[in-house]
Formats: C-alpha cells, structure tokens, sequence
C-alpha cells in the first residue's frame, strides 16, 4: 500500500522469520486458560514446521506465569516484565509484543479472540504492518517450503467458513476463540530459557490511563467452565421456557445457555447467549431444547463432548451435529428429563467422577 | 463534539443457511437479490453516538459508509435516526478492499470531513467479520483506539468517557480527542428505531458520493492488500445423530437419560 515502504513489500522466502508465538493473556495473576490451550495448537503447528514454540509473556512481576507456560509447553519465553505492565492497556502491551516481533521475529503469532487479545492483536498488526485473521475456529500450516498459516474462521452470519492467508507479511498472526482447542497436559517442573526485554515506555507516553475497573459478574465466565450446559432457542416460544431449562440444569450441576434467536427476542440476557457472537463453550454435556442450529451457533459448541438436540422438527440442522436427538415437543420431553436424573442422582451433583 | 460512525451494508445476516450462495471460484457471496441491512454492530455504534449526544446536550454526528450505491440506504437510515449528515465513499477501485484497505479509505474521508473528536466503528462488520478496521483507522488518524466499547459519555476537559468490556466486566476510561472506539452490543445500545417524521427528513437530505480521487487516493495501491482468501465453503458435519425412540415423549425422555447415564454422562 502507498506510504507502506517497508522491506516486507516485496515477496521474501521470510527466512528470518522462524518460531511459533503464544501470547499469554493472564489478570490480576491468573493465566486466562486459552493460552494455554493455544500452546496445545501452537505445538502442533511447530512440529509441522520444524520450529520452538515460544510463550510472551507481558506484566509485571510474571515469573510464576513463566513457569507454568513452559510446564504448559512453551520451548522458551520472552518476558517483558515492568511495572507499566500491571494491567493491561492496548497502548504499552501493543509497544512490548510489537518490540519483541521486530526483535526476535515470529512467523506466526496466537492470541486468544477475548476482549484482551482481540484488542492487542489488532493493535499489533497496525504497528508492525502485518495481516490478521481473527477470530479463527481452525489452523493449519502447509509445509515447508511454503510454511503458509491457514486460518479459517466463520464469516457471513457463520455461515461459511473462509481460509485466510498471509502471504506478504510477517508475523501471521490470528486469535483464537477460547475452548476451540483442548488444554494441553501440564508437565510439572518442566523449565526453559527464559529471554528478557526491556520495555523502553514510561506512564507519561500513554495516551489513554484507566479510571475505574468495574468488576460486574460476568455469566459467561460461568458458562465456560460448565460442564453441563442446558441451552434454549426460538422453539422455547416464551420467556418462560428458560424456567424449564433452569430446572433440568439445576438437576444436573449444569447452567443455562442460548441461542442468539433467544436473545434477540428479549428471553434472556446477552451474558447467556452461545455461539459466534456469545461465547464458545466446550461442556461435557450440550443439551440443545428448540435450536434449530444456525451455523453461528454451532460454531460456538460444536466441540461439546456429547450434544443432545431436543427438537419438533427431525430437519433441524442441529441434528446433524448432534450425537443424539429426540424429535419432539420439548415442554414434554424436558420435565421428563428433569424428575429422571433428580431421582437418578437424589441431589447429589454429576460428574463427581 | 463532533462524531464520525463508520457504518457498513452487508447482507441480512439472518438469512438462513439454506438460502444462503457462494460463489467459490470467486471466494465472495452469490447473492444479488439479497436484502441489505447494517452490520448489526454499527448499529450499535451509532446508538452509542446518538445516546453521547443526548448527554453532552449536542454535537454533530456524521455518518459514513464504504459501498457501493446502495449504501446509500443505510446512510438515510442512520439520518432517519438524526445523524445531522452522512457521506458515501464509492468507487469501483473501493470494492473488495482488505481491512488495511478500507480503513485507508475510512481516515481519508474523516481527514476530508476536518476529522473528528470521536470515531465509532462496530466491533467487526458481521459479514466478513475481520474485527480489524476500527483499530486501522486509528492507526491512519494518528489517534488511540478503544476496542469493545460500549458505552460513551463526556468526560472532563472535552475528554471523552468509554465504558469498555473486558474479561471479567467493565473498564471505564477517559481518552483525549481525537479517539477512536469500536463498539461492542450490550443491552443499553440496540438502535432506537425512527420517528416517521425524521424519516422523511433524511429522505430530503443531500447525501454526497467521494471517489478515491475526491479523496487524493491512489487506487493501485489500494488494492495490494496484506490478507487474502485462499478458500469459503460451507462447512460439513459428519457427526451421526442416534435418534432416540419411543411411543410417547415421555418415553423417549426416559430412553435418553438412561442412554446418558448408560454414557457415564450423568
């Protein structure tokens, strides 16, 4: 593009580009476990490419999230450890990953698609000119020589998928829903070399500076640890059927979910809504009651371990993603369910196995 | 304060799969006849300016879309809702723009307008969804960008005050102008809907139409992108769905939490 003459402008083999990148997201000391879930991915991805997989890990005083991104299986880690860093805001975060990028330069580069790391992502790529795929549900890399980050995401309501490609530029970069991806085991103890930057930013070069932190309950926090999620959609055809859910939930140490149709018609609120626009979840057990399965949703639990679809119409496209279906009126079938595992676990909570 | 919202046209996202085409030697929508709506984040946006100027007792909000012609429509909605003014960016060297692209375009134009205290852009476009532009816009204004707002309201010396989401709630923050947000949907920003008397108002209002050459742009470098599709398709499934039966409902309630105890599922 005019203005852009960077050295990346011409078709390069990028031989100087070599690693795969985690960025590990984590507040108030917590890691937030899709990290850890991309270094799973991110792992595979090197060992088709022959190459370390590297966590950043950006904050201040972050030696414990050090240990455990190699005990999650980071090869090494680049730290940028500084008190600017204490919470994150895009402007110093964006200034520490893009210094360590041009420093040390990945050919790919994972953030999870959270609010953090979406912000972070796309701050990044303006800064070091680079293209970005967000908001994937899948990854592939094509062999060396061309070593090419196949990126697909939903697009078009989720409807479709489109495989985007980075060719020109370096890193690739691309966020990840959380939960698309399985955690991978945690060896404990295990250690490598860890590669320390400098920040070189001040508080006076921030534009921006927080004022409050609001801390509201956040539902869907809740919804993607579930183990058990009972959800609702349009076929609930009142408010009222989410009262239903909530028992049949309840009698399985599950929560309540919905789909975006739920959420629309004003049943429930945002913070319950699965799916493309909500959240993306990964339960033992997907209890689908009146959805009809549009692709937005079902990008959002397509990985569920077991998916039951409770549906009028044996057409519905979530019966072909379900494991099991029952076709038919779910103010029957749900009840029935409900009193089922009440009797069958005599209130003691599911899944203590 | 003046306010720039970027809108996009796309098609109803809630068109069912079913109906939905796509031409896959061209990577794009087959979809001539489809009805056209607003991404429904812009949406969101634009309610977010219209409740800032409510609070700030006034301001100018001027809508902007990069389309073809028939973007127009969704400027007279946003003028239907009282945007004071909207502008089309349309030029044939506009079409198929990548995010770096159009974003591009986007800070041309606003630069063109005089610029703007505060730029809102939806979170992502709801058809291709890239969830790059406001970001890149704030990058070709030389301004800060605030990702996942939701909220807006004036702030202490001619600041601006963003209500933000974040991983575990809200983060309120108060930018200098100018600033760009990309706006998140929350409850308080569903689009209120027109007055039928505004609406014939902003099927009276001038609407102009800039080129790239209106804008001092190049279109052969417009169009060398960073990103590109290499594939869309539909996606398949090959999970095989076990049908449970039974006489009655009841029935087959009971044939299911057997099979999923049976499972070890519950």
């Amino acid at each position: 593009m005019a203005g852009e003459s960077t050295p990346q402008q011409q078709d390069q083999d990028f031989a100087d580009y070599r690693g795969v990148w985690v960025l590990v997201e984590h507040a108030r000391g917590r890691v937030n476990t899709v990290s850890w879930e991309l270094l799973g991915e991110g792992r595979k991805l090197a060992a088709r490419l022959d190459v370390e997989l590297a966590a950043a890990v950006l904050g201040n005083q972050v030696d414990h999230l050090v240990d455990e991104a190699f005990e999650f299986g980071a090869d090494l880690v680049y730290r940028v450890d500084d008190p600017v860093l204490e919470y994150y805001r895009t402007r110093p975060y964006c200034h520490g990953l893009s210094s360590l990028i041009r420093a040390y330069k990945p050919e790919i580069l994972l953030l999870g698609a959270t609010s953090m790391g979406r912000d972070l992502a796309s701050a990044v790529a303006t800064e070091v000119l680079t293209g970005l795929t967000a908001d994937t549900t899948m990854l592939d890399v094509e062999p060396p020589p061309s070593r090419l980050l196949l990126a697909s995401r939903p697009a078009f309501g989720e409807k479709i998928l489109a495989t985007i490609l980075c060719k020109h530029r370096r890193p690739q970069m691309a966020t990840v829903r959380p939960k698309t991806f399985a955690m991978p085991p945690r060896e404990r103890g295990r250690r490598g070399p860890v590669i320390d930057a400098p920040l070189g930013l001040t508080e006076a070069d921030i534009a921006t500076k927080v004022l409050d932190y609001v801390a509201e309950e956040h539902y869907g926090l809740k919804l993607q640890e579930a183990d058990v999620i009972v959800a609702g959609g349009r076929g609930l055809g009142d408010p009222a059927g989410f009262k239903l859910l909530e028992e049949l939930a309840e009698a399985l140490g599950g929560v309540v979910g919905a789909s975006r149709a739920a959420v629309d018609a004003g049943w429930i609120s945002h913070e319950y809504q699965v799916g493309q626009t909500g959240r993306t979840v990964r339960p033992k057990l997907y209890i689908a009651c009146g959805i009809s399965g549009a692709i937005q949703h079902l990008v959002g639990m397509e990985k569920s371990d077991m998916i039951v679809a409770i549906n009028k119409d044996p057409r519905a496209p979530i019966f072909q993603l379900a494991h099991a279906g029952i076709v038919g009126d779910l103010y029957q079938v749900v009840p029935v369910l409900t009193r089922a595992f009440r009797e069958r676990l005599g209130g003691q909570p599911l899944l203590s196995a | 304060m003046n306010i720039v919202v970027c809108l996009k046209q796309i098609i109803d996202y809630e068109i069912p799969p079913r109906a939905f085409r796509i031409d896959r030697q061209k990577k794009k929508p087959a979809m001539p006849d489809a009805s056209l709506v607003i991404g429904p984040f812009d949406e969101n946006a634009l309610e977010v300016a219209l409740q800032l100027r409510e609070k700030a007792g006034g301001g100018r909000i001027t809508a902007v879309s990069m389309g073809p012609e028939s973007a127009i429509e969704a400027l007279r909605k946003a003028l239907a809702v009282t945007a004071d003014e909207a502008v089309l960016l349309s030029d044939p060297a506009f079409s198929d723009l990548d995010p770096f692209g159009t974003a591009r375009v986007l800070g041309a134009a606003i630069k063109k307008l005089g610029g703007a205290d505060l730029v809102l852009t939806g979170r992502q476009s709801g058809d291709w969804d890239a969830g790059q532009v406001g970001q890149l816009l704030a990058e070709e204004l030389g301004a800060p960008c605030v990702n996942f707002a939701f909220r807006a309201e004036p702030g202490g010396d001619g600041r601006v005050r963003l209500y933000k989401e974040t991983p575990g709630g809200a983060e309120i923050l108060e930018a200098g102008t100018p600033v760009v947000a990309t706006v998140t949907n929350a409850e308080t920003n569903q689009l209120r809907l027109a007055k039928v008397r505004d609406l014939m108002a902003a099927n009276r209002k001038p609407v102009p139409t800039w080129s790239a050459a209106d804008l001092g742009l190049d279109p052969a470098a417009l169009a060398a992108g960073r990103i590109e599709v290499l594939d869309l398709y539909v996606p398949t499934y090959d999970a095989r769905c076990e049908f449970v039966t039974g006489e009655t409902p009841e029935d087959k309630a009971s044939a299911l939490a057997r099979r999923l105890v049976e499972l070890k599922l519950v």
